[in-house]
C-alpha cells in the first residue's frame, strides 16, 4: 500500500540577521494512511519547520535546498503555488499552534467555518451554515447554534481548539497536522481534545501529524512516533516500541526526564544542551551530548537502521552496543 | 514546631465593574468573582506544598495575596509567626526578603535593561548595606549554588537562553537568604528537556539552604515529584489536602480523581482510572450553594447542595466533599 | 509565521555571540538616508555655534548701498530693504532657530514624561485629574495657544522657549502614560516589587526607562514642528523681534516684497526651515528604526 505521506531528504535552511540556520538536516520520515504519527522534539527540533514544508509555507528568510515531499505520490515541492493552493487547506490541514491567535476576532465562530463551505465547495450561505452546525456537533461542542454565534474571544480555550479543528475537518481532509494542540489548555480540557482527535481520526480516516514536545501525548495518542533532535530525525517506531525499548540514546535520555505520577521514577535530566543550529556540530548533532559518542560520529551523519518491525533509529551506536548500554 | 507560614481563611474578591453589573447593584447586590474564597493550609521549615488546580481555581492569586502584591479581602496569613496582612512599609521590606517569588515567564520577569549581575544583586542592595565586594562576593556564590557560568552574569536577558535566563531568576529569589521561596508555574514556559533540570535544581536548593516551597503548578507530575504535601484547589478553595504519597495513591475527591486521570501517562499501555467530569469550569462570578462541583460531578446527589464538610479521611489527609 | 519558526529555531540555543552594540552599529548603518540627516544637524549645530566668525558680514550692519540687492558674489543670498546680507542672517538665524526648539522641547520631554509617568503608575482620581488637565490644554489647536500665551506673557527668548514648552507637553505626557500603563502590567515590574523595592524605584529605575524609548524618537520628530511653531509666531510678529533675526520673521519681511520682484528675502529663510524640519523628520524616523526591539533580531 502507498503511503500517503513520503518526506525523504529534506533540507531546509534560514538566511537570519545572525547568519545561517539549519533547521533542517535530512529528514526522512513516512506516514500511511488513517495512521497518527507523533513527531516530538524539544523547541528547535525542526518539528514546526517540518509541518510548514509539507504545507509548502517555507517563504523567505527559510528555503528548502534539497528533498522531496511525496503526497498522494505527487511531490508537493515540485508543484507550482497554484496547484499547492488545491492541496494546502483542502487535503492537507493545519491547526496552528497558538489557537487564540489563529482565529480572527472579527468573524463568528460560525462563519469561519461555514466561509470555508462556501469557498471550497460553493455550497450556498444556509448550505454552509447547516454543516457547519454539523461539523461542530462532531467536534463535540455542547451547544452548537450558541457557539456558531460566538465570536472567538467569547470562547474558552477548549471551545477555541474545537472550532479550529472543526475548521481544519470542514474540506475532508486526508492529513491534518496538529501543532502543538494542548500547550496552554488545561489538563483536564487538553485530555478531551485529545481523545476527540483519536476519535476523529478513526472515524473519518484522517491521518493525523501530532507535533508537541509531550510524550504522555505521545503515548495517548499516537501510532508511531518520530523522534527529532536538532534538526535531525533520530528514531521512528510503534508507539510501544518506542516507549518500551527506546534505541537513539536521545529518546532514552528523553523518557528517563519525564516526572510520572503513575510510577515512581528518578528524574535524569537529558543531558548537555540543544546544540546551535547556527554551527551545528559535524555528522551526528547529538554527539556533544551523548554518552556513546564515537570517532565516527563527529564526521558522518548516521544513516537510518531497521531495529525492529517498522523500528528505525539513526545512530552509529545502534548495533554495536547499544543494548549493553542502560 | 511552629510552622513557617499558616494561612487560614483567605480570601480575595474582585469586584466587577461595568454596565451589566449596573442593575445587581442598584438591588443592593455587590457582583464580585471570589477568586480565592476561604484557603487555608500551612508550610513547615524545609517543606514543600504543592498547589495544583486548573486556570481559574485562584491559585495564582493566593501567590499575590501572600506576597502582598494584592490585598487579601480577608483571612489571616502568619509568616515566622508574624501576622503579615496589616504590615506595610518598613516591617513589609523586611518581609519581603525573606519570601520570595520565581515567575512563570522568565523572559518577561527580567528588566530588560538590567543585566544579570545588576538583577541578581539588587535584592542585596535593598535589604543589605553590602560593599561592592561583598556583593560580589554573594554574587558568585548564587551563581554557582544555580549552576549558572559565571561568565554569564554581564550579559543582558535577550543574550541568554530560556533555562539560563529561569537561573537568573532563581538567583535573583534565592540572594537575600529567603526561607521561603513561590514558585509560581516556573516550569511551564520552559522546554521539556530544561524542566527536569530546573526541578532537580529546585530539590538540590532546598536540601542545600533549608529552604521551603510553595509550588504552585498545573503539571501534576512536576508536582508530585516535588512536594511534600500537596493541596488541589477548584473554583477558589481547597478540595483536597494530604501529604505527596497519599494524593497520589489513593485520590478521595471526584475533582481530584478527574483531574489525575487525564494527566497523559508516557505509557502506552497505561489503563489508569479515568473520571471524567462533564461540561467546562464554570463562571468563577457565580455562588455556590454547597459543592461546586456539583454540576459536572458524575457522583454527584441532592445532598451535595448542602454545606460540605472538611473531613480527615486518613491521618494528614483532608478532602472537601459530602461522599468521602 | 516563518520568521517566528526562524527566532525559535535559534532562539534557545546557547546564548547569541552578537552584543548589543555590534547589532546596533550594523543598523544604525543600514539607514543611510538618517546617517546623512544626522551628519547634516551636526554640521548646522556647528554653524550656528561659530555664526558670528562664520558669518561673512554683520547681520544687523544696514548698507545703505546695498540696498535689495539681488543674489551676487558679494551678497551670495541677496540683502534686504536695509542692505542687511541675507546670509549672514539665515547664519545668525540659525541660533535662535535651533537653540529655542531644542530646549523647549526638552523642556516638554522632561515635564511631561515625568508627570505622565506618576500619573500612569498611580492611576485612580489622580490619574483622572490629569489626564482632564491634558484634555482642557490639547482641545486649543497648539498654535493659538501659543499665539495666546505669547500675547500674553510677552515674546522674550525664555517666555517663547516656555509657551512652545508648554504646548508639547501633553503630547509627550499621554505618550509615556500609555507606555507606563503597560510597562506596569509586565512581569519584571511585579517582581520588582516583590523583591522589595520601594515604589519610587519601581516607578523611575525599573520603568520609566523602559518607557521613555518612544519618545526620543516623538522629540526628534516634534523639534521640526517647534521650528515651525516658532517660526509661524515671528512671521505674524509675536515671536523674535526685529533687528534679531529669525527665519520666520524674515519670511514676513520678505513677504510683502515679493510682489515688487525681490524673491530671495522669503525663498532662503524657507528653504531653510524646510531643510531643517525634514532632517530633524529624517532623523526622527532612523532613530524609531533603530531603537525598536522588533527590529533588533533581523
Amino acid at each position: 500500500m502507498r503511503n500517503l505521506l513520503e518526506v525523504e531528504n529534506l533540507v531546509v535552511h534560514f538566511d537570519t540577521d545572525g547568519g545561517l540556520v539549519e533547521v533542517l538536516d535530512d529528514v526522512n520520515f513516512t506516514m500511511r494512511a488513517g495512521e497518527t504519527l507523533g513527531l516530538v522534539g524539544e523547541s528547535g527540533s525542526g518539528k514546526s519547520v517540518s509541518a510548514i514544508a509539507v504545507l509548502g509555507m517555507i517563504r523567505r528568510p527559510g528555503r528548502i535546498l534539497a528533498g522531496s515531499i511525496r503526497f498522494e505520490g505527487i511531490d508537493l515541492l515540485r508543484l507550482s503555488e497554484d496547484e499547492m493552493r488545491r492541496y494546502r487547506g483542502r487535503r492537507i490541514a493545519m491547526i496552528p499552534q497558538r489557537y487564540r491567535t489563529a482565529l480572527n476576532p472579527v468573524i463568528s465562530a460560525g462563519r469561519l467555518i461555514s466561509r470555508l463551505f462556501e469557498i471550497h465547495e460553493g455550497c450556498s450561505r444556509a448550505a454552509a451554515s447547516r454543516r457547519a452546525l454539523e461539523l461542530l456537533d462532531l467536534v463535540g461542542v455542547a451547544d452548537p447554534p450558541r457557539c456558531m454565534q460566538q465570536y472567538p474571544h467569547q470562547l474558552s480555550g477548549g471551545m477555541c481548539q474545537r472550532v479550529m479543528i472543526a475548521m481544519a475537518l470542514a474540506t475532508s481532509p486526508r492529513l491534518l497536522i496538529a501543532d502543538e494542540p494542548t500547550t496552554g489548555l488545561d489538563v483536564s480540557i487538553a485530555a478531551r481534545i485529545l481523545e476527540l482527535l483519536r476519535d476523529l481520526s478513526k472515524r473519518t480516516g484522517t491521518a493525523i501529524l501530532l507535533i508537541t514536545h509531550d510524550l504522555g501525548v505521545v503515548a495517548q495518542t499516537c501510532q508511531r512516533v518520530a523522534v527529532m533532535h536538532a534538526g535531525q530525525l533520530v528514531e521512528t517506531a510503534p508507539v510501544r516500541e518506542l516507549f518500551r525499548s527506546p534505541a537513539h540514546p536521545y529518546t532514552r535520555a528523553l523518557v528517563r526526564s519525564i516526572p510520572r505520577i503513575d510510577v515512581e521514577v528518578k528524574l535524569e535530566p537529558v543531558p548537555g544542551t540543544i546544540p546551535s543550529l547556527r554551527h551545528p556540530p559535524t555528522g551526528c548533532r547529538y554527539r556533544n551530548r551523548c554518552p556513546h559518542a564515537m570517532e565516527i560520529c563527529q564526521h558522518d551523519k548516521p544513516r537510518q537502521a531497521a531495529v525492529g518491525l517498522d523500528h528505525e533509529v539513526s545512530c552509529f551506536a545502534f548495533g554495536e552496543h547499544c543494548d549493553a548500554a542502560a | 514546631m511552629t510552622p513557617l507560614l499558616e494561612v487560614a481563611g483567605l480570601r480575595k474578591s474582585f469586584a466587577l465593574v461595568g454596565p451589566k453589573t449596573w442593575a445587581a447593584r442598584l438591588r443592593g447586590e455587590r457582583p464580585a468573582v471570589r477568586a480565592v474564597d476561604g484557603v487555608s493550609f500551612a508550610i513547615a521549615k524545609g517543606e514543600t506544598l504543592g498547589l495544583v488546580g486548573e486556570s481559574g481555581c485562584g491559585k495564582s492569586t493566593v501567590a499575590r495575596c501572600l506576597l502582598r502584591v494584592i490585598e487579601p479581602t480577608s483571612g489571616s496569613i502568619r509568616f515566622a509567626g508574624e501576622e503579615i496582612t496589616a504590615l506595610d512599609g518598613r516591617q513589609l521590606r523586611n518581609t519581603r526578603r525573606a519570601m520570595q517569588m520565581v515567575y512563570q515567564d522568565p523572559t518577561a520577569a527580567l528588566n530588560p535593561r538590567l543585566n544579570a549581575r545588576r538583577t541578581i544583586e539588587e535584592p542585596l542592595r535593598l535589604h543589605f548595606k553590602m560593599t561592592s565586594a561583598e556583593r560580589r562576593e554573594r554574587l558568585n556564590e548564587v551563581v554557582a549554588e544555580v549552576d549558572l557560568g559565571a561568565d554569564l552574569v554581564e550579559r543582558y536577558p535577550h543574550e541568554l537562553s530560556d533555562g539560563q535566563r529561569q537561573r537568573v531568576n532563581i538567583a535573583r529569589a534565592i540572594a537575600a537568604h529567603p526561607s521561603l521561596v513561590v514558585l509560581d508555574e516556573p516550569t511551564s514556559a520552559l522546554d521539556v528537556s530544561l524542566r527536569s533540570r530546573i526541578i532537580l535544581l529546585f530539590e538540590t536548593l532546598q536540601k542545600r539552604l533549608g529552604l521551603s516551597y510553595l509550588f504552585i503548578s498545573h503539571d501534576v507530575a512536576t508536582v508530585k515529584y516535588l512536594a511534600h504535601r500537596v493541596a488541589v484547589m477548584y473554583l477558589g478553595v481547597i478540595v483536597e489536602e494530604a501529604d505527596s504519597a497519599s494524593l497520589f495513591a489513593a485520590p478521595h475527591h471526584p475533582y481530584t480523581r478527574a483531574l489525575l486521570s487525564s494527566v497523559p501517562a508516557p505509557d502506552p499501555d497505561f489503563r489508569g482510572e479515568r473520571l471524567m467530569l462533564h461540561g467546562e469550569i464554570p463562571s468563577p462570578t457565580n455562588t455556590y450553594a454547597g459543592c461546586r462541583l456539583q454540576n459536572r460531578c458524575p457522583l454527584a446527589q441532592a445532598g451535595c447542595a448542602e454545606p460540605v464538610p472538611w473531613r480527615e479521611v486518613a491521618p494528614g489527609h483532608h478532602v472537601l466533599c459530602h461522599l468521602a | 509565521m516563518t520568521i517566528d519558526i526562524a527566532r525559535a529555531a535559534y532562539a534557545d540555543a546557547p546564548a547569541a555571540t552578537d552584543t548589543a552594540f555590534a547589532s546596533f552599529r550594523r543598523r544604525l548603518l543600514r539607514n543611510k538616508l538618517s546617517c546623512v540627516a544626522f551628519c547634516t544637524i551636526v554640521l548646522l549645530v556647528v554653524i550656528a555655534i561659530l555664526a558670528p566668525w562664520i558669518a561673512p558680514f554683520d547681520p544687523n550692519e544696514p548698507d545703505a548701498n546695498a540696498v535689495l540687492q539681488p543674489p551676487s558674489w558679494a551678497h551670495v543670498l541677496g540683502t534686504d530693504a536695509y542692505g542687511r546680507d541675507e546670509l549672514s542672517r539665515i547664519i545668525t538665524a540659525s541660533r535662535v532657530d535651533l537653540l529655542v526648539p531644542f530646549v523647549s522641547t526638552l523642556l516638554a520631554l522632561l515635564i511631561g514624561s515625568l508627570i505622565g509617568a506618576l500619573s500612569g503608575f498611580r492611576g485612580g482620581w489622580v490619574d483622572q485629574i490629569v489626564m482632564r488637565i491634558v484634555d482642557a490644554v490639547m482641545a486649543f489647536p497648539a498654535f493659538v495657544l501659543a499665539m495666546g500665551l505669547t500675547a500674553a506673557i510677552g515674546s522674550s527668548i525664555t517666555n517663547l522657549i516656555l509657551v512652545i514648552a508648554v504646548t508639547q507637553v501633553p503630547v509627550y505626557l499621554r505618550q509615556l502614560r500609555a507606555e507606563m500603563l503597560r510597562e506596569r502590567e509586565m512581569e519584571y515590574a511585579q517582581a520588582a516589587q516583590t523583591v522589595g523595592n520601594p515604589t519610587w524605584r519601581i516607578v523611575f529605575i525599573h520603568l520609566f526607562p523602559n518607557c521613555f524609548t518612544p519618545l526620543i524618537v516623538q522629540a526628534t520628530l516634534a523639534m521640526g514642528y517647534a521650528v515651525l511653531t516658532l517660526a509661524a509666531l515671528s512671521y505674524i510678529g509675536l515671536g523674535i523681534q526685529p533687528p534679531d533675526s529669525e527665519w520666520g520673521e524674515m519670511i514676513s519681511e520678505g513677504a510683502s516684497l515679493m510682489v515688487t520682484g525681490q524673491w530671495w528675502l522669503s525663498l532662503f529663510p524657507g528653504i531653510a526651515i524646510l531643510v531643517t524640519v525634514l532632517i530633524f523628520n529624517l532623523v526622527g524616523d532612523g532613530l524609531r528604526d533603530l531603537l525598536d526591539p522588533r527590529m533588533r533580531g533581523k
